[in-house]
């Protein structure tokens, strides 16, 4: 492994740490006062910072230590993490993203920037913000000026300890720790170094040292890789025993160390850890037990019944020890459980992908099997088909795990989100709060990455357009901080993520307005609302008045639209006036599957995606209508809709089937139009593997990809916009509507 | 045969080919290209294609296009029956399936056995015949696939199409 692949895995390992610091940044935002959510910042800053130096990444380096020492002060609860100090410390960690981010691929970071938050950071850390004593007031300006002329190196030694300590304890209180500190063999071999860790344990105050060297064997006889020395270090320090501690904290595993305070160092015993168990469970428990033996002894005679009760209440209470013996079990687990949290491997996804083919296939080939065992079966219920039962629970169960295995939390991306908000917030001038939820909703990898650009697009709108300025805001008595919510959750197979925004919602008049500017609509059209809101899907729209950097570049909603309907999925949107609009999207779980119609066109089976289908109907001899020499067009609820058949446009039959023998399938494609597609027969729904066609041959207009059906045959995905697309060539009609009504 | 063994007999010159029928006709591939051979299954045919594309059919999971090499050698179409068998040949990046009548031998042959294709005036044999062998009173076309399906002509058929 070289340098480079050491420093890739580090910038992998920061992206998981500024995912934990923002996260738990956002939890102290909405109010959160968990020690632990502190202390998870607080660590995922110290680990940035540690990995930085390690590399070298001084700017990054710098710029940690300085966010690390204010995170230490909230930790030891000397700074209130308020709104405003959470806003600076937000800032911070995108800067501190932005530094990871230039570290890695070249660039930097202006200096400007990561100044000003310094200087607001050392700010906080030096207790401007918090109300707290006397004593610190006082100490202040003797305290400032050692601070500023360190500003550049960034690197200076905790400066407001001293001062913030008069907080609750005597100014210039000293303690006295014995700490025995004897390093393991690991310890070594993982690279660190007992000098190092000493020489950093002496910089927190007067120290002794003295070398326990009573394990060092002759030399003859001695592991030149094993660790012999121990050491008893006597340290005079103002700093608290965790502060002692820290200094190990690389090698806590790696070492046998004991930190004593020494006044405390004689009475002091082990801390216990308390197991919790509930008594009153196993209270009830036993009386229980005991009732029905008691039922049943007395029927007995009288000693027996004693003894049997008396044996119960034996049996009771070794019960009882033995659940607390449990309980402890329990707790100890819990406790191994905690430290195995987020315990990950990096798997490649190629191998993933991998598996998960070959899973698909188990999974096809069990259903082969069983068709044909149940062909050939004539006794009715075997014991192969029993076996195939299981055998198919099984490959279920197979697949659904592997499917889990490149499942994600939508977590990452909806964090990315809360960063756009607050710059794109900023730069308009608007007071705007992102609220999460159901962020830990699983979805497959490839969908994740590709809901990132759609969903910052539209939080950009919604934060724009969405979001009235907060003087508007006020004017309609709302209050002037406006909130997005976004939101995951599961439905039927499918992920629905919602934007929700409590803006001033869609200005229907003058989307109306411009969509007849535009050409998009005739001046005399009659649309319903919905129609009207989904206007700003269509392409080449927007209502920005002014154009500004965030949006309005013209390429708006539609790109939106495509890119959801590209992934499967479908987005829709409901407005409600001065009171705000909700988008909703909905996506499949994983683009490896897809939710299929199965139909039989000429004899031949093919699958329609279903997220392209609007409606499904049996058409009537009298909707039918033909029109010029060879078009028909079907009417539908009064409105005509072009009929296309299927069989004739991929050439597999030569003339066009009467359509009163089939079924339409009244489909949208992209740019909105609809069709009715016709298919001589559903066949049912079904969700198919999807396998690529280019493979081994090529592509094939009008089809987008193959599956295998339970029989082991290959059918073809239709591809709807393709077949709608060549039907329009022969088509005279123009677009009817832009809105969708789905 | 093993890998040491091939070898050898590469390096002395001589080669193994796989010989098939179509109607009255054999020909032969080599045998390095040659994944599997399997039997007929029906195949769902694709829209749009050339005549000599029968379909695709599903080979434990990958989608593989069945090729009649009647039609594909510009004789006529095969109707296929339980008896026809489909080679699984690997021509440079892709597999593909080619629907033969039966596949009649494994023959080991130097390049002296080899003939050279006599003058004819078919633009289509001179494109996929690499030459003719006499082995017994038979006649064995050898034909490179590589020459039959090369990869750029799929995408000018879809353009056409």
């Amino acid at each position: 492994m070289d340098m480079n692949e050491i420093k890739e895995i580090f910038f992998q390992e920061c992206e998981e740490q500024l995912a934990e610091l923002e996260s738990g940044l956002l939890k102290l935002n909405d109010g959160d006062r968990d020690p632990e959510t502190v202390n998870a910042v607080f660590r995922a800053v110290h680990s940035i910072k540690g990995g930085a130096g390690a590399f070298g990444l001084e700017e990054l380096v710098a710029f940690a230590h300085v966010f690390e020492t204010t995170l230490d002060c909230v930790r030891s609860n000397k700074l209130e993490p308020n709104q405003d100090v959470l806003k600076v410390m937000l800032k911070s960690a995108d800067v501190l993203a932005d530094l990871v981010t230039c570290s890695r691929d070249g660039g930097s970071v202006e200096e400007s920037r990561t100044r000003g938050l310094v200087k607001e950071l050392e700010a906080l850390a030096n207790g401007e913000a918090p109300p707290a004593a006397e004593a610190p007031k006082a100490a202040k300006p003797a305290a400032a000026p050692v601070v500023q002329p360190t500003d550049d190196s960034g690197f200076q030694p905790i400066p407001f300890t001293f001062d913030s300590f008069g907080d609750d304890e005597a100014v210039e209180d000293q303690f006295t720790y014995e700490v025995t500190f004897k390093p393991t063999r690991e310890l070594y071999s993982k690279g660190n170094e007992a000098a190092l860790l000493l020489r950093d344990l002496s910089r927190l105050g007067e120290m002794s040292i003295a070398c326990d060297m009573d394990q060092l064997p002759a030399l003859e006889s001695m592991d030149p890789e094993a660790s012999y020395f121990g050491w008893k270090i006597s340290i005079t320090t103002p700093k608290s025993e965790d502060e002692v501690r820290a200094v190990f904290e690389f090698a806590e595993w790696d070492c046998e160390l004991d930190v004593k305070s020494a006044e405390t160092a004689e009475g002091e015993e082990l801390p216990m850890i308390p197991v919790p168990f509930d008594l009153s469970a196993l209270d009830d428990e036993p009386a229980e037990a005991v009732q029905p033996q008691a039922e049943t002894a007395a029927k007995a005679s009288v000693p027996e019944a004693t003894s049997s009760v008396a044996k119960a209440v034996n049996a009771a209470v070794e019960k009882k020890e033995s659940a607390a013996t449990a309980a402890a079990a329990a707790a100890q687990n819990n406790a191994a459980a905690a430290s195995s949290v987020g315990q990950t491997i990096r798997v490649d996804l190629d191998r993933v992908d991998r598996l998960i083919n070959l899973v698909g296939e188990l999974v096809i080939n069990q259903a082969m099997l069983s068709q044909s065992v149940i062909e050939n079966d004539n006794n009715g219920v075997s014991s192969i088909n029993m076996g195939l039962e299981e055998l198919q629970q099984l490959t279920r169960e197979i697949q659904d795990s592997v499917m889990a295995i490149r499942a994600q939390p939508v977590k990452p991306v909806f964090q990315r989100m809360s960063r756009i908000v607050r710059e794109v917030a900023d730069m308009v001038g608007k007071q705007i709060r992102l609220v999460t939820e159901g962020e830990n909703t699983e979805v497959d990898k490839t969908v994740i990455d590709k809901i990132a650009e759609p969903l910052t697009h539209m939080i950009r709108n919604a934060v724009d357009h969405g979001i009235e300025s907060p003087e508007k805001r006020e004017a309609a008595g709302k209050d002037p901080e406006g909130t997005i919510k976004l939101s995951a959750k599961h439905r039927s197979g499918r992920i629905l993520i919602e934007l929700i925004d409590d803006g001033g919602g869609i200005n229907r008049e003058r989307v109306k307005q411009k969509a007849i500017d535009n050409d998009l609509i005739s001046p005399d059209a009659n649309l319903s609302d919905e129609e009207i809101d989904n206007l700003i899907f269509a392409p080449g729209f927007s209502t920005a008045d002014k154009i500004s950097d965030i949006s309005g570049r013209g390429v708006g909603m539609d790109v939106v639209k495509r890119s959801i309907q590209a992934l499967g999925g479908r987005i829709s949107i409901s407005s409600r006036p001065g009171l705000g609009s909700t988008f909703t999207m909905s996506l499949p779980l994983t683009l490896a599957v897809l939710d299929g119609m199965v139909v039989t066109v000429a004899g031949q089976t093919l699958v329609v995606p279903l997220t392209a289908i609007v409606e499904t109907l049996q058409p009537e001899a009298s909707a039918i209508h033909s029109f010029g020499a060879n078009q028909r067009l079907i009417s539908i609820r009064n409105s005509f809709c072009p009929l296309v058949d299927v069989g004739r446009i991929l050439n597999f039959r030569a003339n066009q089937a009467n359509p009163v023998d089939g079924v339409a399938l009244l489909v949208e494609s992209e740019g909105g139009g609809q069709r009715a597609l016709m298919v001589d027969a559903i066949q049912g729904q079904r969700q198919v593997v999807i396998k690529s066609l280019e493979a081994n041959y090529t592509h094939v207009p009008g089809i987008a990809a193959a599956t295998i059906l339970g029989d082991g045959r290959v059918a073809l995905i239709l591809d709807v916009d393709a077949v709608v697309g060549a039907s329009r060539g022969q088509s005279l009609k123009p677009e009817m509507s832009l809105a969708a009504t789905g | 045969m093993s890998v040491s063994c091939a070898v050898k007999s590469l390096s002395q010159g001589s080669r193994e080919l796989i010989a098939f029928r179509i109607g009255d006709q054999e020909f032969c591939v080599n045998i390095m290209s040659v994944r599997e051979i399997r039997g007929w299954t029906l195949a769902t045919p694709m829209p749009h294609s050339p005549p000599y594309v029968m379909g695709v059919i599903n080979l434990r999971g990958a989608v593989l296009p069945i090729i009649d090499m009647s039609a594909r050698l510009g004789m006529k179409p095969a109707e296929p029956t339980a008896r026809h068998v489909i080679i699984v040949a690997q021509v440079k990046s892709k597999v593909v399936g080619l629907l033969v009548e039966a596949v009649s031998d494994i023959l080991t042959i130097t390049d002296d056995n080899i003939q050279p294709v006599p003058e004819i005036s078919s633009d289509l044999e001179k494109l996929y015949a690499r030459g003719i062998l006499a082995i017994d009173t038979r006649m064995i076309c050898l034909i490179e696939l590589e020459a039959l399906f090369p990869e750029k002509a799929h995408d000018k058929e879809s353009e056409a199409a």
